[in-house]
């Protein structure tokens, strides 16, 4: 750990993304929150717009043109504001973190697909690491600017990943992704869609083809080839959560066994993924109730050996391993410390 | 003594005193192991109800 705190600022933290970055950060040993900004709640205190904190800082939001330099800026602004602006940001730190999608992509013309207008600052985009610890860990070692991550992207990808890696997906099917997600995936602005009459109880599909987190799989796969990958979104009675279930059909001739080994050879060394397959019992599946709160990522399978058919599961909680768990885990990597400072709290049950 | 979990291959540590009938759970995949035979050491999963998951 390096021998002095680290002066960190989170740009735009007034969000759900930026509550949860900032009560991980607050309980970081090596970092000290140094400013935290909101245009809109500038004079505040942080508690009063996340009242989980009163009592654990008594830092007030700025504007962010009254930010100072400092050690590593984390930018949790809507997404296409980053990019703006992201020459300016760099010369403020020497680290950049930033919980957007702006530079997830690496492709210019991948990113205009996705988000439907042209990046603006497309030079940027290759000096970002993509900030999923958990397939870039080498990578974000020795990095000085980390992406974000898209929560459902997350979920998608480590459900595959250990059966990608072991050779067992069949780039030419097209991957089918039923996600259900919780109502924190829409940010805390108020629309008639989150209104509590309107929302509670709903069982909504609200994006079945086209999503724009399809670019961030594919190109977390395609080192291997394309991958066809198909999101298909319902939002569901939940608040914080992400529960991906991946269609796929296996070569014939395995066994559960084979699965094991796929998924022991591809998160052995991972802090924050763990196999949950169980045969029996009510908690055999990952669930994400459980992760609320936590940087974990819950992955399992179910296996039919006699069609070869397999639903690949992955469980986390899109404020955490889906966003800011993620980004303080990146500021771990890059920073040299250990990588699970600040993100070791375990759930609550039940 | 080491053997393996017949469901999921995962490597398991069992007391020196393990007795014939023992059931040990694996703490990988949760199946139930039964010792059938201690020297040499044998395990075979052991028999459970179905559950309906009260669907």
């Amino acid at each position: 750990m390096p021998d002095e705190r680290l002066s960190v600022s989170v740009v735009g933290a007034s969000g759900y993304v930026g509550g949860e970055l900032l009560r991980l950060l607050l309980a970081h040993p090596g970092v000290t929150l140094r400013q935290i900004t909101s245009e809109r709640h500038a004079g505040r205190f942080a508690h009063q717009v996340h009242p989980h904190l009163r009592g654990q800082t008594t830092l007030r939001f700025t504007n962010r043109a009254a930010l100072e330099p400092c050690d590593v800026l984390f930018l949790a602004m809507p997404h296409g504001e980053t990019q703006a602006a992201i020459a300016h940001y760099a010369t403020l730190a020497p680290r950049l973190i930033d919980l957007s999608a702006d530079f997830r992509l690496r492709d210019p013309a991948r990113y205009a697909a996705a988000y439907g207008q042209p990046h603006a600052a497309p030079g940027w985009l290759d000096r970002f690491v993509y900030g999923l610890p958990e397939i870039n860990r080498a990578a974000l070692s020795e990095t000085a600017y980390a992406s974000g991550v898209g929560c459902n992207a997350t979920a998608t990808i480590l459900a595959l990943w250990a059966l990608v890696q072991g050779g067992l997906i069949d780039r030419a099917q097209p991957v089918i992704v039923d996600l259900k997600v919780g109502s924190s995936e829409a940010g805390n602005t108020p629309t008639a869609a989150s209104h509590h009459p309107a929302r509670s109880g709903v069982v909504r599909p609200f994006q079945l083809t086209g999503h724009r987190h399809e670019a961030e799989v594919r190109q977390a796969f395609a080192s291997g080839g394309e991958l066809d990958v198909r999101l298909a979104v319902t939002s569901v009675e939940m608040v914080r959560g992400v529960s991906a279930a991946v269609h796929v059909s296996l070569p014939p001739g395995l066994a559960d066994r084979d699965l094991w080994s796929c998924y022991r050879a591809a998160w052995k060394d991972a802090p924050f993924v763990r196999v949950v397959h169980e045969r029996d019992g009510l908690h055999r599946h990952p669930e994400p109730r459980l992760l609320a709160g936590t940087n974990y990522a819950d992955v399992g399978w179910e296996y039919d050996p006699a069609s070869g058919r397999a639903v690949l599961l992955c469980a986390i909680d899109n404020l955490g391993k889906g966003a800011a768990g993620s980004a303080v885990q990146c500021l771990n990597l890059m920073c040299g410390f250990e990588e699970s400072t600040a993100l070791s709290f375990g759930g609550l049950y039940p | 003594m080491q053997t393996e979990c017949v469901e999921c291959g995962a490597e398991l540590t069992v007391p020196e005193d393990v007795m014939q009938g023992e059931i040990l759970p694996c703490p990988e995949c949760g199946a139930d192991l039964e010792v059938i035979t201690v020297a040499p050491l044998v395990v075979e999963l052991a028999p459970t109800e179905m559950e309906d998951w009260g669907e």
